[in-house]
């Protein structure tokens, strides 16, 4: 079976600055993957390539067997592919009902209508669902820019949810949230994921989460991927432990937590 | 809109046009001009709604009423629905030119070339002969297929024609401002990068939106040119455009009736402050835009909010 996401010889350069190299990754249905990775790795510029917000200078990126490279982000997105972003991109100013009722309106067709109101009891009944899916049906009626943190990632995977993917890519869903609300964010975001069968890839700094929810892990150093492999066993690899997280992990509780 | 409110506006439009049989004269024109003028800044608060502000709606408000008066002139024609139809169609040309360009534009760089635009037009019309240059030429007093119903004083077909088009175009907008395409604009305004990641094409509907504006501007020219009888350049020069800002500010972009409501008082206003003081009268009408901007920030649309609330409480 061919992969649902895969990039070839992949680079990115900024100059004289190298972001990202010899990025050569599968993705394939159902998985879930972490990615792991210091500041400045690479994790966002891989994001931001594949969903064809900044094109690479060189490689080859295939959906679904078919290139994306030249693609705008909403072609990209058309064709399956979405994203969360590591700030929340949200409309401020707009009630979180009418941060969803556009976004469904948006998902239907990119042709708007002009004349039909974007309120409509069925619109309405599935931004409904949608928040209480995502648990946030409370926020419904406030505004985006007083809600918390927590609530507007959410909002923002909801977003990106809203169109059932087949590949959702998550820049650090887990960022700015409380230590105590990163597992509960995340059982939320991933039982939504599971329903839809959609593969995941997420960048997460947090080990205990990347050992908890994903398959299978890619560790990112320097602009290129050190290691990609089941999530145990780049946790040992002796590289991704000296370059990539720091510090030696206690895996007998990781293997425990990987196994919850 | 549900039928209720809609009956309303119907009633109420009625009323405002047998109206112009008691009104004075002066009146009655003053409204003709105040809503033409408010058309405009409808089209902009379209705009505005999305983040942008056009310095520059002048160029339509100006084409519209050169392409009547130029038409009228060539086909000797006084046809206000084929006159009013060749204003459109000149500002659908023009802005889906203008637009591919001024679409791809934000901020001060969509403000400050809508301007260039305005003024290119205005340095041809004053260079053009045969156009009368900086004078301009008379048009003439429009007709319904020969009827031209008079009231002492003048015609009135202008007066009963603009409330026609406020309310036609008002409901169409209300209806507009609440759909899918109306509500990208703010969208758009709060966060281009969500919209694209939605699967929009952010261009595109600034482009609609450009030209959206631009009709609405240059019906309002066509119904200036027609009632006044008069067009010359100054309808394109950047002051022009800069009244209309300053509409959209006193009657804030809340609602489509906003503009309607910020015109009339403006040329009300500009009136009176011309009689209490001819040679001062642009300090009158500044004060007031300063009081507007400190005390309701949100135009004078706001007042309504402010008092519903008082109600409720």
């Amino acid at each position: 079976m061919s992969a649902l996401l895969e990039t070839r010889d992949l680079v990115k350069s900024f100059g004289a600055v190298t972001a990202a190299a010899d990025i050569n990754v599968k993705i394939n249905a159902g998985e879930i993957v972490g990615v792991i990775g210091s500041n400045g790795a690479g994790k966002t510029t891989f994001i931001n390539m594949v969903t064809g917000y900044m094109p690479p200078t060189s490689g080859e990126i295939l959906f679904d067997g078919k290139s994306v490279i030249g693609k705008k982000p909403r072609q990209v997105m058309r064709a399956g592919m979405c994203r969360s972003f590591q700030v929340a991109q949200l409309f401020p100013e707009l009630t979180v009902l009418e941060n969803v009722l556009i976004a469904i309106g948006m998902a239907e067709s990119s042709t708007l209508s002009f004349f039909s109101p974007i309120h409509t009891p069925a619109r309405e009944k599935q931004a409904k669902d949608i928040l209480e899916e995502y648990v946030i049906a409370q926020y419904m009626d406030e505004i985006v820019s007083t809600i918390p943190q927590g609530v507007r990632k959410l909002l923002d995977i909801a977003l990106a949810m809203i169109s059932n993917p087949k590949v959702l890519l998550l820049d650090e869903p887990t960022s700015g949230v409380a230590i105590d609300d990163k597992f509960d964010l995340m059982n939320t975001v991933m039982a939504a994921v599971k329903k839809s069968g959609a593969a995941v890839l997420f960048v997460e700094h947090d080990m205990d989460v990347i050992a908890r929810y994903s398959t299978r892990v890619m560790a990112f150093y320097d602009g290129r991927v050190l290691a990609d492999g089941p999530t145990l066993d780049v946790m040992r690899d002796e590289n991704v432990q000296k370059l990539v997280i720091g510090h030696h992990l206690d895996m007998d509780e990781l293997e425990e937590a990987s196994n919850a | 809109m549900n039928s209720k409110k809609t009956i309303y506006l119907a009633v109420a439009a009625l009323l405002l046009m047998l109206g112009g049989f008691i009104l004075p004269y002066w009146f009655s024109f003053l409204i003709t001009i105040a809503l033409a003028k408010g058309l405009v800044v409808l089209g902009l608060v379209i705009l505005m709604r999305a983040g942008l502000v056009s310095f520059g709606q002048g160029l339509y408000y100006c084409a519209g009423a050169y392409a009547v008066g130029a038409c009228a002139d060539y086909f000797q024609t006084d046809n206000i629905l084929l006159l009013l139809a060749v204003a459109i169609v000149a500002a659908v040309i023009i802005s889906s030119l203008v637009g591919l360009l001024l679409s791809r534009y934000r901020d001060i760089f969509f403000a400050m070339f809508s301007m260039a635009f305005s003024m290119i037009l205005y340095g041809i019309l004053v260079k053009s002969a045969n156009f009368g240059s900086s004078d301009g030429f008379n048009v003439v007093a429009p007709s319904l297929f020969g009827w031209a119903p008079q009231v002492e004083g003048g015609g009135i077909l202008g007066y009963w024609s603009v409330i026609i088009i406020v309310s036609l175009a008002g409901l169409l907008m209300w209806k507009y401002l609440k759909s899918p395409m109306g509500m990208a604009g703010e969208a758009i305004r709060e966060n281009e990068i969500r919209v694209e990641y939605l699967g929009v094409s952010v261009q595109k509907i600034i482009y609609f939106k450009y030209i959206i504006a631009a009709v609405l501007a240059s019906v309002g020219g066509a119904i200036t040119a027609m009632s006044v009888g008069h067009i010359d350049p100054e309808m394109a020069y950047w002051t022009t455009s800069g009244e209309f800002v300053f509409i959209a500010l006193m009657g804030g972009t809340a609602h489509v009736a906003a503009p309607f409501i910020g015109a009339i008082i403006f040329e009300l206003m500009r009136t009176f402050a011309f009689q209490i003081s001819p040679y001062t009268w642009q300090m009158i009408l500044g004060i007031a835009l300063l009081a507007i901007i400190i005390f309701l920030p949100n135009g004078l649309w706001s007042l309504k909010n402010k008092f519903m609330k008082g109600k409720n409480a």
